[in-house]
């Protein structure tokens, strides 16, 4: 029982941020439809924003998260502009080719720049954990747990409160359309890929001082943001945020209680079964057929 | 049009030829390394330690009247890559002798191309025990295998007072391997073995294994992972609350980096290691340990590299000593010689002895193993 409760846990803290990077590729992936292969980079170049902020410039902590979170929405902004904007119209397969090639060149950037040592970052919270009867928690994930609600609450409002928000869903429902109405296509493209980028972004500069910071680091994550989006079904904020947790939970349960071996394939056999049973995603909206 | 594919291909062989004459002014060595992927900053210090070893050996004047030169290549931490890189190096840059290939499914990845190409590759890094034990003939390992380990840890684990001890272990072969050696040597001294915990060596998170471990009997965890891994597995535990005692394995840990990044979180930690950067005068070749220290100082390296580097420096100085015993750059001749080479290593003398099925043994050399401990942020060496 007490086991149990560890990795209940544990799975609340791993969700919450699965569900950053989850949210955010389900902007871009789902809305947007673009396979985007450099959310995993972007949620690298969020902790490496940390990593430079406390470490080479010294700076505050807590300073350094929205710094990451801004910059990694001004990145969004530039691969969006640069590299998506000139092939709107163009076929999936095109989009995919660039964004893998974007995806290997700024890995191997980061590589260039901060070498294949992993770094680690420095946070402001006690070593020792909070303990509570049988279970366990660090100060430092308790903190990524309540920013990443947080930031949850702030983008599920950005996207279904806003006037954004409404043009956001607008323009991917039916762009011309939209643009008759007199909605700025083009930035709400642009707009769209920045807020994705950013939360991923936000989840890296989170999760870099828990983790330690290397140049692959996003890889395993993006992985499990497409499972995410998947499970959520394609463009669905609360199926995103409800996969997030679900794939948590299979990952520690699975690792406590089947084998650990297997813990990182349970995101792809959630998947298999997804794609099985229901293809559409486990929250998709039911869909008229013809 | 004919004469003019006549005029080129005339053209490509002088250039082929040309350019043939000018690399054989060198003896060439194929470097296979992880550059990039998991093993990234490990496959790195490894190559930049042979690079040490390949300029002092150039500034003595060279081998057999020529210069070396290494040829890296990146295997991406990956073991089709590296087979493709093994190939690459055997075939397109005609290497005559290669070192790789850090983690032993690396190596064991390349182990067949190896067989099919005759050439013979000084393994630094890898410690899974069926690499010299399968009857490839073309491998010469200097670093410990698992059992080697366990067998220099089968002496302490009385002191050490161990009764039941849990594992956690990449989920490769240097990690299963190593579990299963280790289990092997304690269930013959009497100690009971408990959980066998893996993780990919891509995870970050261990919260979930940790969380099981926490939850047993047992009052040791033995760990066997690369320095990365280590450090976030300390952490995890430190916040899981898990009190049993850490011994690592495998000589991948750079401890140093441990102490700066896991902080307070790797006190009372234990590491089987297989060089002692720290105290040259205590390892077994102090002049050219101080020698190399001071060499990777010089350049600028992190000092924490060190407990990976010397394999590289190693490795490159063993392969010389065949190639200079050898008397000419060929691969039978150089793998032929390796068997006749004494090299005076940083961590105890370089003596292949044979090992695995006889008629096609490889060549195993045995190295020092040390237990030293983290205690309050300083490393301590350990009596075996």
């Amino acid at each position: 029982m007490d086991q149990l409760l560890q990795h209940l846990v544990n799975m609340l803290v791993l969700g919450g941020t699965y569900a950053l990077l989850g949210i955010g590729l389900t902007l871009i992936f789902g809305i947007m439809n673009v396979v985007n292969f450099t959310h995993g980079i972007l949620y690298t170049f969020g902790a490496y924003m940390m990593f430079i902020v406390v470490h080479q410039l010294g700076l505050n902590f807590f300073f350094a998260l929205p710094v990451a979170i801004v910059a990694g929405w001004l990145l969004g902004a530039l691969i969006e502009i640069t590299l998506l904007r000139p092939l709107r119209g163009a076929d999936i397969d095109t989009t995919m080719l660039v964004m893998i090639g974007a995806w290997i060149a700024m890995q191997s950037g980061a590589l260039w720049i901060w070498g294949g040592v992993a770094k680690s970052i420095d946070n402001p919270f006690p070593d020792a954990p909070l303990v509570i009867g049988p279970v366990s928690v660090s100060w430092l994930r308790l903190f990524v747990l309540f920013a990443a609600a947080l930031l949850i609450v702030l983008a599920y409002s950005l996207i279904n409160l806003t006037k954004l928000g409404k043009a956001m869903r607008a323009t991917f429902q039916d762009s011309d359309t939209a643009a008759l109405m007199g909605v700025n296509v083009s930035l709400i493209y642009t707009s769209t890929f920045a807020i994705g980028s950013s939360l991923a972004a936000a989840a890296g500069a989170l999760l870099g001082p828990v983790y330690v910071v290397f140049p692959q680091m996003g890889d395993l994550a993006a992985v499990k943001a497409f499972a995410i989006v998947i499970l959520g079904g394609l463009g669905n904020i609360t199926g995103a945020v409800i996969g997030s947790f679900i794939l948590a939970l299979a990952e520690e349960l699975g690792a406590g209680y089947v084998s650990s071996g297997y813990r990182d394939a349970m995101g792809f056999l959630i998947i298999i079964m997804v794609l099985i049973f229901k293809p559409t995603g486990l929250f998709a909206r039911a869909e008229r057929v013809g | 049009m004919i004469r003019t594919i006549k005029a080129a291909s005339a053209t490509a062989l002088a250039i082929a030829f040309l350019s043939s004459a000018a690399t054989a002014q060198t003896i060439k060595i194929g470097v296979n390394e992880p550059l990039t992927g998991a093993f990234a900053a490990s496959g790195t210090y490894v190559v930049n330690g042979a690079k040490i070893a390949a300029d002092e050996i150039n500034a003595k004047g060279g081998l057999l009247g020529k210069k070396i030169e290494l040829v890296i290549e990146d295997n991406k931490s990956n073991p089709t890559e590296a087979a493709a890189v093994a190939e690459k190096l055997i075939t397109r840059d005609k290497t005559p002798v290669m070192l790789g290939a850090w983690g032993s499914s690396l190596t064991l990845a390349v182990m067949p191309k190896l067989v099919e190409y005759e050439t013979a590759m000084v393994v630094e890094t890898s410690s899974a025990s069926k690499i010299t034990t399968s009857g490839n003939p073309y491998v010469f390992r200097i670093s410990p295998p698992s059992f080697v380990e366990a067998a220099a840890f089968k002496n302490i684990v009385d002191k050490l007072a161990l009764k039941k001890v849990d594992f956690l272990v990449i989920n490769n072969d240097w990690g299963r391997g190593t579990a299963e050696d280790f289990s092997k040597m304690m269930k013959e001294k009497g100690i009971t073995i408990g959980l066998v915990e893996t993780m990919d060596q891509s995870a970050q998170d261990m919260s979930a294994q940790l969380a099981k471990i926490k939850a047993t009997d047992s009052e040791t965890v033995i760990i066997t992972a690369a320095v990365d891994q280590l450090t976030l597995i300390f952490k995890q535990a430190a916040a899981l609350g898990l009190k049993k005692r850490i011994i690592t394995t495998g000589g991948s840990q750079n401890p140093d980096q441990i102490i700066a990044q896991a902080g307070a979180a790797a006190n009372d930690t234990m590491h089987l290691t297989t060089f002692l950067p720290w105290m040259p005068e205590k390892t077994p070749n102090p002049e050219a340990t101080t020698y190399f220290i001071g060499e990777w100082k010089k350049r600028g390296f992190d000092f924490a590299g060190c407990t990976e580097s010397f394999r590289g420096y190693d490795g490159i100085r063993t392969i010389a000593a065949a190639i200079e015993k050898a008397g000419k750059a060929e691969p039978a001749a150089i793998k032929d010689a390796l068997w006749k080479i004494d090299v005076k290593g940083l961590n105890g003398d370089i003596v292949f002895k044979k090992s695995g099925p006889a008629g096609s043994e490889s060549g195993q050399s045995f190295p020092n193993v040390y237990l030293i401990e983290i205690t309050s942020g300083k490393i301590v060496m350990k009596d075996l």
